[in-house]
């Protein structure tokens, strides 16, 4: 089947999900997006690759994050970025999807970042514009954030240099994370050989094995020796139904104390994907701690979706 | 047909250059082969200012029809732009098109106090008002057809002459 994703020479035309990319996909961005890292540190912090591009920032869903460092990336590129807020916008007055996209198209929109709360709305958007324009899923429900797979595949790389012979936890609600599906997918791209979910059964997604990852349900046994602890956020504006008795007990099984990263292995770093809940899935003095690299991954996804957005425009 | 040799032409662009240089230019080399050529000459001229080194694919004007290029190394200048007297150094200077993008680029870091330009061959057909103040040959080369610095295993340079590749 046809990758979706992908051009006719292989080249990307979208970004929607990191399942089913191939590895020099994923390095060439990794690779494009250390150059960028230079050029943020600058006099003049930004190129002229994308000047002239408008690039509209969809999103259908809450962000801080993600819209503003798809923003800042963007203006990077000198492209003219127009934040559309979808809340107080046309989709509140009954247009559909679709047509909202239609009627931005036809302001000579070249790229589309997008965020929805259903899965798939990316792929339909990259379905239906005009061949010039470009799609970047910024998160789709529970299915794909590439993005943040791909910034946290950067940190690793940056901190760890390659993925043969590393350990990599994954620790929370996997059930509800787009997040962590993106980042299985990278890592095992990628070559990493020990990927492991940590979680309660509640919370994680029955047969997440088949994505090639280890599951423990007892979180000690799971970060032991561990070069990386990936920690997700609990989501419970996304929780339906009794999955967990309370905030206060996830903490004590899977909330990451000094105590407990002390079975990973002594160098290695704790990420984190935000917003932090702190004293719900990490503890304060780990999330401001020397191992922590949550606040480096942040600046890292700048310079990630440069790549992403320079890669695809050129495309 | 017959290429110089780039050996040659290397201690030429030293003996040039040296004349032109103090402790505190900064030379700055365009990759690839540009790029080696400063760090032989930064080598050869005893300078104690570093050398610095530009991946122009971030400013290069052909982005739109050939896309951006697949192995975009950082830009690294050590060193403050700013009042600097710099050479600019390309292995190969031909339409100016690179050395334009190099020149953008250089101003994102501050304002040089003088910039100049070296280049080991110039083959002419200049498509913008840029010359070389350095040049250790110049040479007619047949349009289409595309001479790159390369070197071989124990980092002697050569030169060599390909068919261009279409944009990729």
């Amino acid at each position: 089947m046809r990758n979706p994703q992908l051009n006719g020479d292989g080249t990307l035309q979208h970004l929607l999900t990191i399942e089913g990319l191939p590895r020099e996909v994923l390095v060439h961005i990794l690779d494009t997006a250390a150059s960028f890292i230079g050029v943020t540190k600058r006099e003049v912090k930004k190129v002229p690759l994308l000047r002239g591009k408008s690039v509209f920032n969809l999103f259908f869903e809450a962000s801080t994050r993600t819209r503003t460092t798809f923003e800042i990336a963007a203006k990077r590129l000198s492209a003219d970025v127009i934040n559309l807020n979808i809340a107080v916008s046309s989709s509140t007055k009954g247009e559909t999807l679709l047509d909202t996209v239609d009627n931005l198209s036809a302001m000579y929109a070249d790229m589309f970042v997008v965020r929805h709360s259903s899965s798939g709305a990316a792929h339909l958007i990259a379905n239906h514009v005009a061949s010039h324009v470009h799609v970047i899923n910024a998160g789709d429900g529970r299915h794909a954030h590439p993005t943040q797979g791909l910034l946290d595949i950067y940190t690793i790389r940056h901190y760890k240099e390659d993925f043969p012979g590393l350990s990599v936890a994954i620790v929370g609600d996997v059930l509800h994370s787009r997040v962590a599906r993106s980042l299985i997918h990278a890592l095992t791209t990628l070559g990493a050989p020990d990927v492991r979910v940590i979680g309660p059964r509640t919370l994680l997604p029955t047969g997440v094995e088949q994505l090639g990852v280890s599951v423990h349900h007892d979180m000690r046994e799971g970060l032991a020796g561990c070069d990386v602890v990936v920690m997700l956020r609990l989501q419970s504006e996304r929780m339906k139904g009794p999955l967990l008795p309370s905030a206060q007990e996830f903490f004590k099984s899977y909330g990451l104390t000094p105590q407990k990263l002390a079975l990973a292995k002594p160098d290695a770093i704790v990420m984190h994907p935000g917003p932090m809940n702190r004293g719900v899935e990490i503890d304060s003095s780990v999330a401001d701690g020397p191992h922590s690299v949550i606040l480096p991954q942040v600046t890292f996804g700048i310079a990630v979706r440069m790549a992403v957005m320079s890669i695809l425009a050129g495309n | 047909m017959d290429l110089p040799d780039a050996e040659a032409l290397c201690e030429e662009l030293a003996r040039k250059l040296r004349a032109g240089v103090t402790e505190s230019t900064g030379l700055v080399g365009i990759r690839t082969g540009g790029a080696w050529l400063a760090e032989r000459l930064h080598r050869e001229l005893k300078l104690s200012t570093p050398m610095g080194a530009l991946d122009i694919s971030f400013y290069r004007d052909d982005f739109d029809a050939a896309g951006l290029h697949h192995q975009v190394k950082p830009s690294q200048i050590p060193f403050d732009v700013n009042g600097r007297h710099i050479v600019v150094i390309d292995d190969v200077l031909y339409t100016g098109r690179t050395v334009r993008a190099a020149m953008n680029e250089l101003f994102d870091y501050g304002r040089p106090g003088k910039i100049e330009l070296a280049a080991l061959v110039d083959r002419g057909e200049r498509q913008l008002p840029i010359a070389a103040q350095y040049v250790g040959a110049t040479l007619s080369v047949p349009a289409g057809r595309l001479l790159r610095l390369a070197r071989d295993e124990r980092g002697k340079f050569f030169l060599r002459l390909s068919d261009a590749k279409p944009a990729a």
